[in-house]
């Protein structure tokens, strides 16, 4: 059994600059990651990242701005101390070195953003993730913070109390993906879950194959609720062949979008009037499809972004990046045709429910990232506004976990008796196979959801270590059976064709079946490869298994939520409905029943109360 | 599961019917019989069906474990060509169809993750850059060489990581402008001048491709020192650190061991002019005046 202060399950920006701030607190950290910290998703971010660092420009704009993008579902705790903490973390950011763009003087380059009243979206090129992945890996490695790469957290050791609200996590579960060895991690001061989104539940998605949403899983399995999942942020520009993303900046620094005519159409057919290209992204994608529905898209597939008239010398400057992207990856050069685009799946607005401290309903679980959902960008979440997120939020949760004094939390987390509960009259969660027949694959295994009744820590790490080496082993000794690959292939076709950016009732019901009878094939898949070395056979096929769990939420709170917001458009509710839906759509696990409840939006803040008004662009 | 010639090979449903299942487990199963037998009906109508064009991929494997696959070998996959197709997507369709233990590292898809660099047709690439419509075929696709391999294209990487961080690859300033939220402000000049170095995504392919790292372990290699050289060509780096810096890069097994091959500039995917950068460092350890090797 390993053991420190703090377990940080994930290498990406959020997880970094966890680690860092635990690190700083003078606790003992080790992150534990599926793939080598530089590897991970946060370097493929190209755009910017958000913070008023300007004269002209504050804190309560940057607030003001994400709460009306949020189309005010953003809990205002959340908000306001984003905004009031991102200028302070961003150039945190520039003294450990992040190589940002430069203005003449020296000082940081910022550029305008979709749905930002000010053009505070800092940015390095655009490649802004890579480089401030690079730059908090180099602090950890400054600071010599232990990193467990290669490892495989698949399960959390959480002790067996009936109310989620009173378990306490322990430590992990993983596996070394190149010997298979089996490990319990104990944290003796907690976990903090930062292992990325959930892209992969699409098939057409901007997210990297390891965007599994593994973390979100294995939390909601132990009893935290998934908070907003149906908040999907669709990107208006991937490329159509591999949904590889062609940044905001390229409409921030006066991209145009054309129809097959020719025409601009955002202008033209009247889809944002005033900001036109730089609308919110649910706009734009909404454009675009609605474009390519009426006959005007080009090949049916897709519309035209065009950079060619803003020079090669800006182009060259700004967006490189994004040439080499168009011309790798499409065979384009967009220098001197317009490059093709399509919406792709690009962000998870929901997640694990937390605090604005970064804590779970459990105590000493914490998540952070784009696997947490804090509230911040609630139906919609305005570009260049995750990267800060990371790091803001990071830096809460790892302080926080290391025991730093911090203010009570605002936000509350957790079931709770009164809440309003829904029934969605469609099966959902673990199928029903008979007595003792769901086998422990399909299930997540014996004994662990739920937790383990023990009060000694290291007991219920390594009950919880002794249990997952069982079903491991229960996993690689089926001879034959379903192959992960195909249910993940159904799962992406069910996703893509009825939760996408327009849904509709029926689609999603339909949606919800697919995923249960993908349960149904789950419960016999076989993990081909028997070797304990690098199996990704295996890897792959539980990762498979916890998209079937996010999915089911996505799918769930899409078909419950009868309005229409942000990114949430329903066919037969065209209309934000305030007095009704001003609330959080919550999702728990129950021991393989999902249970779906609501709590209310926060929006008193700082300096008063959020008003929601109706978002024109 | 033979994967000696996947492309030939067909499934065969071998499930036997257990004694003791409920009522429930026979209805699956029986479902589950019917999926496989339309599984199989399908796979194989595809496999005639490739008739547009294929490519055959020849592929390493290697799996210290597996007795089958304890003596290193290539297995042949034929897969249907796209247009745009990438070596990535080709594996990944052999690996996904054909089977599923083949393994090897990727995840971004989009050349920015770093860890797809195999030798492709005897070169150092990144799998998800390249396409094969710019290859010869058949493609061969080998784990990186000089490096331990530790299953099919899976090449061990600590040694990599090693060197990087042996060049205390961190910004570290003497100081910090007063207040908060002030920046340290870095001219667009001196930006521009180290921007190349700061592309590097830790793939491996240049140290890959060095013959002096394939034949000294210890030579820091050219994505080391070409982390050294962004933050030693850094205005803003701190004058004790830059001096701590150069004697790291000075050392016997440092920036005099290049023998400006340019090797390691070829195949760099993020197109660093690595061979220039170590020249350069060679330069200021002249200029210094410090130790020959
Ligand atoms: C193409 C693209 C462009 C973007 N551009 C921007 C932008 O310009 N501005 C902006 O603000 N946002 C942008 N975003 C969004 C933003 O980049 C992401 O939301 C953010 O980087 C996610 O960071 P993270 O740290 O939460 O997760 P990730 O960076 O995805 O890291 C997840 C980590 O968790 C680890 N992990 C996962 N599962 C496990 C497991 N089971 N066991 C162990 N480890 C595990 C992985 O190894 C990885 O280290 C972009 C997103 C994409 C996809
Ligand atoms: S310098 Fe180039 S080839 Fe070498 S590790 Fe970095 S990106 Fe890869
Ligand atoms: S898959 Fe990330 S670089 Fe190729």
């Amino acid at each position: 059994m390993y053991e420190h202060d703090v377990i940080v399950v994930g290498g990406g920006g959020a997880g970094l600059r966890a680690a860092i701030a635990a690190d700083e607190e003078g606790a003992d950290v080790a992150i534990v990651t599926k793939l080598h910290p530089v590897r991970s998703h946060t370097g493929a971010a190209e755009g910017g990242i958000n913070a008023a660092l300007r004269e002209g420009d504050s804190w309560q704009d940057h607030a003001y701005d994400t709460m009306k993008g949020s189309d005010y579902l953003g809990d205002a705790p959340a908000v306001d101390s984003f905004a009031q903490d991102a200028p302070e973390e961003v150039i945190q950011l520039e003294h450990w070195g992040m190589p940002f763009s430069r203005e003449e003087d020296g000082t940081v380059s910022q550029r305008p953003f979709g749905g930002l009243s000010f053009p505070r979206t800092t940015y390095a090129g655009a490649e802004t993730g890579h480089h401030m992945l690079h730059t908090l890996y180099q602090q950890v490695v400054k600071r010599g913070i232990e990193v467990y790469d290669e490892w495989y957290v698949s399960q959390l050791a959480v002790t067996g109390e009936d109310d989620p609200n009173d378990r306490e996590c322990h430590g992990v579960v993983a596996w070394d993906v190149q010997s298979g060895d089996i490990a319990g991690f104990r944290a003796r001061d907690g976990v903090i879950l930062a292992t990325g989104g959930p892209g992969q539940a699409y098939d057409h998605t901007t997210n990297a194959v390891a965007n599994t949403g593994d973390g979100v899983a294995i939390a909601y399995r132990a009893g935290v609720p998934m908070e907003d999942m149906e908040m999907v942020q669709f990107h208006p520009t991937t490329l159509p062949s591999t949904g590889v993303l062609i940044s905001e900046g390229v409409r921030g620094e006066g991209g145009i979008l054309y129809n097959s005519e020719g025409e601009r159409f955002m202008f033209e057919y009247g889809y944002a009037t005033n900001d036109g290209e730089l609308a919110s992204r649910d706009v734009v994608a909404r454009a675009e499809l609605t474009e390519i529905a009426e006959g005007r898209g080009v090949e049916d597939e897709y519309v035209y972004l065009d950079m060619r008239h803003l020079g090669e010398e800006r182009i060259t400057d700004r967006l490189e990046n994004i040439l080499h992207l168009a011309r790798d990856f499409e065979g384009v050069d967009g220098l001197t045709e317009p490059m093709p685009v399509k919406p792709g799946q690009h962000y998870a607005m929901g997640g694990i429910e937390v605090n604005e401290h970064g804590e779970t309903c459990i105590s000493d679980l914490y998540a952070v990232g784009e696997c947490a959902c804090v509230s911040l960008h609630g139906a919609n979440r305005l570009g260049g506004n995750a990267l800060p997120e990371l790091i803001v939020f990071g830096a809460r949760a790892g302080r926080h976990a290391a025991g730093a004094d911090m203010p009570e939390p605002k936000i509350e987390t957790g079931p709770y008796d009164d809440a309003e509960r829904e029934e969605l009259g469609v099966p959902v969660g673990a199928p029903d196979s008979g007595e003792g027949a769901v086998e422990p694959a399909a299930d997540g295994g014996p004994s662990v959801e739920g937790g383990v009744a023990s009060s000694d820590p290291e007991s219920v790490v390594q009950a919880t270590r002794d249990a997952e080496a069982e079903r491991i082993e229960t996993l690689l000794e089926r001879e034959d059976g379903v192959n992960h690959a195909d249910v993940r292939a159904n799962l992406q076709e069910t996703m893509t064709e009825n939760v996408n950016v327009f849904r509709e009732e029926e689609g999603l019901e339909q949606a919800l079946r697919d995923i249960q009878q993908a349960r149904e094939r789950y419960q016999d898949v076989y993990v081909g490869d028997k070797s304990r070395t690098f199996n990704t056979d295996l890897q792959h096929t539980i990762e498979t298994r916890n998209l079937l769990d996010v999915a089911e939420a996505i799918a769930m709170g899409a078909l419950a939520r009868e309005e229409f917001r942000g990114a949430h458009w329903r066919a037969e509710h065209q209309e934000r409905k305030d007095d009704e839906y001003l609330k959080h759509t919550l999702v728990s696990w129950n021991d393989g029943e999902p249970e779906l409840w609501y709590r209310p939006v926060l929006l008193e803040g700082d300096e008063g109360t959020y008003e929601p008004k109706e978002r024109s662009y | 599961m033979s994967t000696q010639t996947p492309e030939t090979e067909t499934e065969t449903e071998t499930e036997t019917e257990q004694a003791s299942t409920t009522p429930h487990q026979d209805r699956r199963l029986a479902e589950k019989r019917a999926r496989a037998d339309r599984g199989e009906a399908e796979r194989s109508a595809a496999a005639q069906e490739i008739q547009g064009e294929t490519l055959k991929l020849k592929v390493f494997r290697f799996d210290p474990e597996i007795a089958d696959k304890q003596e290193p070998r290539f297995d042949s996959f034929v897969v249907p060509f796209e247009q745009g197709m990438t070596v990535l997507d080709a594996l990944i369709y052999a690996r996904d169809e054909y089977d599923s233990s083949l393994t090897f590292r990727h995840s971004c898809r989009q050349a920015v993750c770093g860890s797809d660099a195999f030798f492709v047709n005897g070169q150092q690439r990144l799998g998800c850059q390249t396409q094969i419509s710019d290859l010869e075929r058949p493609v061969r696709v080998e784990p990186l060489p000089h490096q331990d391999v530790v299953k099919d294209l899976v090449v061990e990487m600590d040694h990599f990581y090693d060197q990087m961080e042996a060049v205390d690859p961190f910004f570290d300033p003497d100081s910090l402008p007063e207040g908060e939220l002030k920046e340290q402000r870095q001219s667009r000049e001196n930006h521009e001048k180290v921007k190349m170095a700061t592309r590097c995504i830790w793939c491996g392919a240049c140290q890959s491709s060095c013959n002096i790292a394939a034949g000294d372990n210890k030579y820091l290699g050219p994505a080391a020192i070409n982390k050294a050289y962004q933050f030693y060509m850094d205005e803003r780096e701190g004058e004790q650190k830059r001096q701590e810096r150069l004697e790291i890069i000075e050392q016997e097994h440092g920036v005099w061991r290049c023998q400006t091959q340019f090797s390691c500039t070829e195949v760099c995917p993020k197109d660093i002019p690595l061979t220039e950068h170590i020249q350069e460092l060679k330069r200021e350890a002249v200029k210094q005046n410090l130790k020959f090797w």
